[in-house]
C-alpha cells in the first residue's frame, strides 16, 4: 500500500518536473510579444482615436485617415512622398541590381581575384547607414567636397553642382547613395542564386548555342526565378522603409523643399513633430503607419504568392 | 581567341573599377581623419604629409567618444547575450519537441521577420515611457533582442534540425538532464550557426540609430551612431575630426570583418534566402 502510494507520489512529482519544459520559451515569446507584435497591432488601435498630445482621447472611427487623404499639408505631402518612395523603389531596381547582378555575373566567371572583390563590394554594408550618409555628404559639398574639386580639376567645372541642395538631383544623390551601401549585399545574393544552378544546365544550353546576353537572358534568370523575386521583395521593403539616410543627409523635411521626402520621414515627422511649432499628431501619425503596413504587406504577399503560384504550376 | 582576351580584359576592368568606387570613399574617410584639417582641402588625394592622430585626441578629450563608444560595447554585449540565449532556449523546444502548438509558434515567430517595427514607433514609445526606460540603454537592448528573435530563431531550428538525434539519445542513457543535454552536447555542435546569429545582430546593433535616436536624450548614455549626431553638430568646420569620428566608429565592424569576412558573408545571405 504504502509502496504504491509512493510510486504514485513520485510519478506525480516527476510529471509536474516535466512540465516544466514550457518554461523554456517563455523568455522569448514575452519580449518578442511585448516589444515588436504589441506595438504594430496597437498602431491599427491608436489610429482609431483621437489624441490630444500623448494622452489617447475618444474613439473617433477613421478621422484620422479622412485627415490624412483630405487635409492639407498632409494630403499634399503623402502623394509627394508615396511618389518618392515609388522612385526610390524603382531606381534602387534598375541601378542597384543592375549593378549588383553585373558583378556577381562577372565574379561567377571565375576571373581572379573573387576572394577581394566580393570583400571590396561587400564592406561599405557594414558602415552604419549614418556614417554612410555623414560620409557622402562630405563627398558632394558644394564647395569643399571632393567630388567637386575634382571635377574642376578635369575641366568639369560646370558639373560641380549642389547635388544635395537642388530639388532636382538630391533625391536621385540619395537613392545613388544607398544603393552604393546595398550593392555588395545583392551581389551576394544574385550570386548564390547563380551558383545554384546545375551546372549541367549551363553546359547543355552553351553546347546548344545560347551564348552571352541570351544565356543569362533565356537561361540564368528562369532558372533564378525564386532569388529574383526575395531580391525584388527585399528591395520593394528596403525602398518603403528608408528612413536613416534622408534624416542624416537632409533633416527631418527632406531638404529641399520636400523634395527628398519619404513616407517614413513623413510619418515620424508628423507623430513625433519635425515641423516648426508642431507639437506632433499621434492620431493621424498612427494612420498613416497603417497604411504604409497595408502597403508593404500587400505588395510583398503578392510577390510572394506569384512564386507559389509559379513553383506550384 | 583575340576576342575572348578582350572580352577578359572588360570584365576585369568593369570588376576592378567597381572595387574602386565601392573602397574609394573609405579610403578617402580614413587618410583624411589623419591629416590636418587644412591638408584635406589642398591635398584631398594624397596620403598625409605627416601622419597626425590630433584629431582623434580631440574626439576624446573634447567630446564623450569614451563614453559612446563603452556604450555600444554595454549594449551590443547584453543584447547578443540575452538574444543568444533565449534564443538558443526556444530553438531546442521548438526543434525537439512535438508539442501542438510547436508548429503555430514558429509561424508566430517567422511573421517578425516581414514585420517593419518602425511602424509601431508610437505604441512603442508610449509603452517605453509607461515602463520608466526612456533614457534607459535598456530600451535599446530589449527591442533589439525582440526584433533579432525570428531571425535567430529561423537560424538555429534549422541547424537543431540537422544534427542528429542520436547524440541525445546517447546522453539520456547516460543520464543527462535536458539541460545537460543542451549545453554539454548540442551547444558545442552549433557553433557555426551561433556565429552566423552573432555576426547578423551585432553588426545591426552597433550600428542601430533609430531607436537610440528616439530614446536616449542623456547625452551620458549615448550610442556610436548617436554620437556622430552630436559631432556633426558640433564639430561642422573641423572635416579632420569628423572623418576620425566616422573613421573610429567604424573601425571594430571593419577590423572583425577582416578575420571573419567569409563567416559575414554567408551569415548576412544565409540569413535573407532562407
Amino acid at each position: 500500500m504504502e509502496n504504491a502510494n509512493n510510486a504514485r507520489l513520485i510519478r506525480k512529482k516527476s510529471s509536474w518536473r516535466k512540465q516544466l519544459i514550457h518554461l523554456i520559451p517563455i523568455p522569448a515569446v514575452a519580449i518578442y510579444s511585448i516589444f515588436v507584435v504589441y506595438p504594430i497591432l496597437a498602431a491599427f488601435t491608436y489610429s482609431l482615436f483621437e489624441w490630444n498630445g500623448m494622452t489617447m482621447g475618444e474613439f473617433n472611427n477613421f478621422d484620422n485617415f479622412i485627415t490624412l487623404f483630405t487635409k492639407e499639408p498632409f494630403n499634399t505631402m503623402f502623394w509627394n512622398a508615396l511618389g518618392h518612395n515609388i522612385y526610390y523603389f524603382v531606381v534602387e531596381m534598375v541601378v542597384q541590381n543592375g549593378i549588383a547582378f553585373g558583378l556577381a555575373y562577372i565574379i561567377f566567371k571565375k576571373i581572379k581575384g573573387t576572394g577581394f572583390l566580393k570583400v571590396a563590394y561587400f564592406l561599405p554594408r557594414l558602415l552604419s547607414i549614418i556614417v554612410v550618409g555623414f560620409l557622402w555628404k562630405m563627398i558632394l559639398n558644394p564647395n569643399m567636397g571632393i567630388l567637386n574639386v575634382f571635377l574642376e580639376k578635369v575641366g568639369l567645372g560646370s558639373y560641380a553642382l549642389a547635388w544635395l541642395g537642388n530639388p532636382d538631383t538630391a533625391l536621385t544623390a540619395v537613392v545613388l547613395i544607398n544603393s552604393w551601401f546595398a550593392i555588395g549585399f545583392f551581389m551576394l545574393l544574385f550570386l548564390a542564386g547563380l551558383q545554384s544552378i546545375s551546372s549541367e544546365v549551363l553546359e547543355a544550353a552553351k553546347l546548344d548555342g545560347a551564348v552571352g546576353f541570351r544565356l543569362v537572358r533565356s537561361v540564368i534568370l528562369p532558372m533564378m526565378f525564386q532569388p529574383l523575386v526575395i531580391v525584388v521583395v527585399m528591395t520593394f521593403i528596403q525602398a518603403f522603409e528608408a528612413f536613416e539616410l534622408v534624416f542624416a543627409m537632409q533633416g527631418s523635411m527632406g531638404e529641399p523643399y520636400y523634395s527628398t521626402d519619404l513616407l517614413a520621414v513623413f510619418f515620424y515627422r508628423t507623430a513625433f513633430g519635425g515641423n516648426a511649432g508642431d507639437s506632433g499628431a499621434l492620431g493621424i501619425g498612427s494612420a498613416l503607419a497603417v497604411v504604409m503596413f497595408v502597403i508593404i504587406a500587400t505588395i510583398s504577399a503578392l510577390f510572394m504568392s506569384y512564386v507559389n503560384k509559379k513553383d506550384s504550376a | 581567341m583575340n576576342f575572348k582576351l578582350l572580352k577578359r580584359g572588360i570584365l576585369y576592368t568593369i570588376a576592378f573599377v567597381y572595387a574602386v568606387i565601392s573602397l574609394f570613399p573609405m579610403f578617402l574617410m580614413i587618410i583624411s581623419s589623419f591629416k590636418p584639417n587644412i591638408e584635406i582641402f589642398t591635398k584631398p588625394l594624397s596620403f598625409p604629409l605627416k601622419w597626425t592622430v590630433i584629431s582623434y585626441e580631440t574626439l576624446f578629450v573634447k567630446l564623450n567618444y569614451a563614453k559612446y563608444i563603452g556604450n555600444s560595447v554595454y549594449v551590443s554585449i547584453v543584447t547578443l547575450a540575452i538574444l543568444l540565449i533565449i534564443s538558443v532556449m526556444i530553438s531546442y523546444y521548438l526543434a525537439r519537441f512535438n508539442f501542438k502548438w510547436n508548429g503555430l509558434l514558429f509561424f508566430y515567430f517567422l511573421i517578425g521577420m516581414m514585420l517593419p517595427i518602425k511602424l509601431g514607433l508610437v505604441p512603442l514609445f508610449l509603452l517605453i515611457k509607461d515602463l520608466g526606460l526612456v533614457d534607459s540603454l535598456w530600451s535599446i537592448i530589449l527591442i533589439h533582442v525582440g526584433t533579432g528573435l525570428p531571425m535567430a530563431i529561423l537560424i538555429l531550428t534549422g541547424f537543431f534540425r540537422t544534427l542528429p538525434k542520436e547524440l541525445e539519445e546517447a546522453g539520456r542513457i547516460d543520464g543527462a538532464s535536458n539541460m545537460g543535454l543542451l549545453l554539454k552536447i548540442l551547444v558545442p555542435l552549433m557553433r557555426p550557426a551561433l556565429g552566423t546569429v552573432l555576426i547578423i545582430n551585432f553588426i545591426g546593433v552597433w550600428n542601430e540609430f533609430f531607436f537610440p535616436m528616439i530614446f536616449i536624450q542623456n547625452e551620458a548614455l549615448k550610442t556610436i551612431p548617436l554620437g556622430m549626431m552630436q559631432l556633426f553638430g558640433e564639430f561642422t568646420t573641423d572635416w579632420s575630426v569628423l572623418f576620425a569620428g566616422l573613421t573610429l566608429s567604424s573601425l571594430p565592424m571593419i577590423l572583425i570583418f577582416a578575420f571573419a569576412s567569409r563567416q559575414f558573408m554567408d551569415g548576412l545571405t544565409s540569413g535573407a534566402v532562407k
